[in-house]
């Protein structure tokens, strides 16, 4: 909820209490966080039983599978999925930040109305676009009704839906750090802008981008890491037609009963996610 | 400039709130189709006669209850803790929990649950969703925390040493209810994260705990069903109005308090 990393004061009540307030804090990320991840690691390395399940030997060919052509694919259209609603993301977010960050004391209020809808369930927002864009959906029906169209219009279930789901979903993610960035930018340095000759274009270009690329970044990497391990958007969008690895995962786990392969894929997923953050050279402490 | 910024905020709020209006609109529709027909309550009245339906909504709010009060006592003494001294070990673990995707949560949870339950001969029901919305939601509650404590005085906790009082009672006495409006800000929006969730409770999920976003799910894929337009006016407005009450409490936080 808070973007800015909070600052800690040192108060020089040292508490006694401390270690047992945080034991079970430490016991559950400890338990339910690192130790599930400890056995996916595990399950990755080991054989697919014949019922499902897992059983020795130990070998990597999990992971050597997933860079197979068919898997590779996923992988790929993955990071391409996520890269392009990333990207769409940040050009419709800026204006909408700045229009924000420059609205004055309504600036609370409207930023709150960009949140609201992303702490309402994100499955409910997602049946929304569905109930719109279905082949007997909102959009489709209103065409056949004025005979616009004779067949319905294949809307949903294709990649460009997966995309739409995804900006629709993530959008707010990449607001809230752009306006935190914009909101400390110094109207005053516009105004020299302008007093210099600036046009409005030439002074958003050189002088607002740079100084709002903290929030640009962190923008870009609170959208693309969900859209990157994103499930339920290609699930629903793109109705088993455009998987992505959060589907291939899942299937594994499910359908397919392969948890080794699975596993791997997971973990891949993983690694890509905590790639991407250390890229950036930024904790997570810095962007949420 | 100024013009154009206007015109497209409005465009991109229109983005973000039609879908859910026209969800709106249409679950008083007298038609099964996405075609005006007539306007009806019976989308709402069916909703509360569908007994599968009663039936998730009632697991979902156990869980959603069970998992936000655990969630807020760990979280409200973590966080509490953090702000007395750094454990980056601890911070950092939580915010990668938060950015860690919903499906790899939710399959090392299944992975671990399996693999502790052969030992101990458990299946997996609404104890195993609670345990894993705990373990998601934890991190919320200690980011809103420690923002809350952001514009906490500790002078107020040395005045309380000061006069006699033990840090038990101080943090009893005088932490606490200053914390009050953070703690209830952070149990609101667990509270919602924990209602909403479908992936990770989907794979965790045994027999007899279906939750009403499973069944949302189920629907969704199914068709168009006006009993879900229904179901999800009204889970938006009732989690909308927790949001909005959430940021309240939360806004009381970020606004420095001064005692003279």
């Amino acid at each position: 909820m808070s973007y800015e990393s909070p600052t800690r004061i040192n108060s020089p009540v040292r508490i006694r209490l401390r270690a047992f307030f945080i034991a079970p804090g430490a016991a559950v990320m400890g338990l339910f966080f690192f130790v599930p991840l400890l056995i996916v690691f595990a399950y990755s390395m080991l054989t697919r039983g014949p019922y499902g399940g897992v059983m020795p030997p130990w070998t990597a060919e999990s992971y050597s599978r997933i860079f197979d052509s068919l898997y590779g694919e996923i992988l790929w259209r993955s990071v391409w999925i996520a890269s392009v609603s990333t990207a769409i993301c940040l050009l419709l977010g800026f204006p909408l930040a700045l229009y924000i960050a420059r609205s004055g004391r309504h600036k609370f209020l409207l930023l709150n109305l960009v949140m609201l809808p992303f702490w309402t369930s994100f499955l409910i927002r997602t049946y929304a676009w569905m109930f719109l864009l279905r082949d007997t959906g909102l959009i489709n029906s209103a065409l056949e009704a004025v005979h616009l169209v004779r067949q319905p219009l294949p809307l949903l279930f294709n990649s460009g839906a997966v995309i739409l789901g995804l900006v629709y979903g993530y959008l707010p993610f990449m607001v809230l750090p752009l306006y935190a960035s914009l909101e400390k930018l110094d109207p005053a340095l516009l105004d020299a802008a302008e007093d210099l000759g600036a046009s409005p274009w030439v002074a958003l270009h050189r002088v607002v981008l740079p100084l709002s690329k903290a929030g640009i970044v962190a923008g870009c990497l609170l959208v693309f890491i969900p859209c990157l391990g994103a499930y339920l958007t290609p699930d629903l969008m793109g109705g088993g037609k455009t998987v992505m690895v959060g589907n291939l995962v899942q299937n594994q786990f499910t359908t397919a009963r392969d948890w080794p392969f699975g596993a791997a894929a997971a973990l891949l997923l993983m690694a890509l996610v905590v790639l991407v953050l250390w890229a950036l050279g930024r904790r997570g402490e810095d962007l949420v | 400039m100024k013009r154009f910024l206007a015109v497209y905020a409005s465009a991109a709020y229109l983005f973000l709130y039609l879908p859910l209006a026209v969800l709106g609109v249409f679950s008083f529709n007298d038609s099964k189709l996405a075609i005006w027909r007539g306007f009806t309550f019976n989308r709402y009245t069916r909703v509360f006669h569908d007994s599968a339906l009663l039936e998730a909504a009632t697991n979902s709010l156990i869980i959603a209850v069970a998992a936000t009060v655990i969630s807020t006592v760990i979280g409200t003494l973590a966080g509490y803790a953090l702000w007395k001294k750094r454990l980056p070990l601890l911070t950092n673990s939580l915010y990668l929990s938060l950015l860690t995707p919903e499906i790899v949560t939710g399959i090392s949870l299944l992975a671990f649950f399996e693999w502790i339950f052969r030992y101990l001969r458990v299946q997996l029901g609404m104890h195993t969703v609670i345990l894993a919305h705990i373990s998601f939601s934890l991190a919320y509650v200690v980011i809103v925390i420690l923002a809350r404590l952001r514009t906490f005085d500790p002078a107020l906790e040395e005045a309380g040493l000061d006069l006699g009082a033990t840090e038990w009672q101080v943090f009893r006495r005088i932490t606490i209810p200053l914390l009050l409006p953070g703690i209830l800000a952070a149990a609101l929006l667990c509270f919602t994260v924990s209602f909403d969730d479908y992936v990770i409770t989907s794979l965790v999920a045994g027999v007899n705990s279906e939750t009403l976003p499973m069944v949302i799910y189920a629907m969704a894929r199914r068709g168009v069903s006006p009993e879900v337009n229904a179901l999800s006016v009204m889970i938006t407005g009732v989690l909308g109005v927790f949001i909005l009450l959430a940021g309240r409490l939360e806004q009381s936080s970020s606004r420095p308090r001064r005692h003279t």
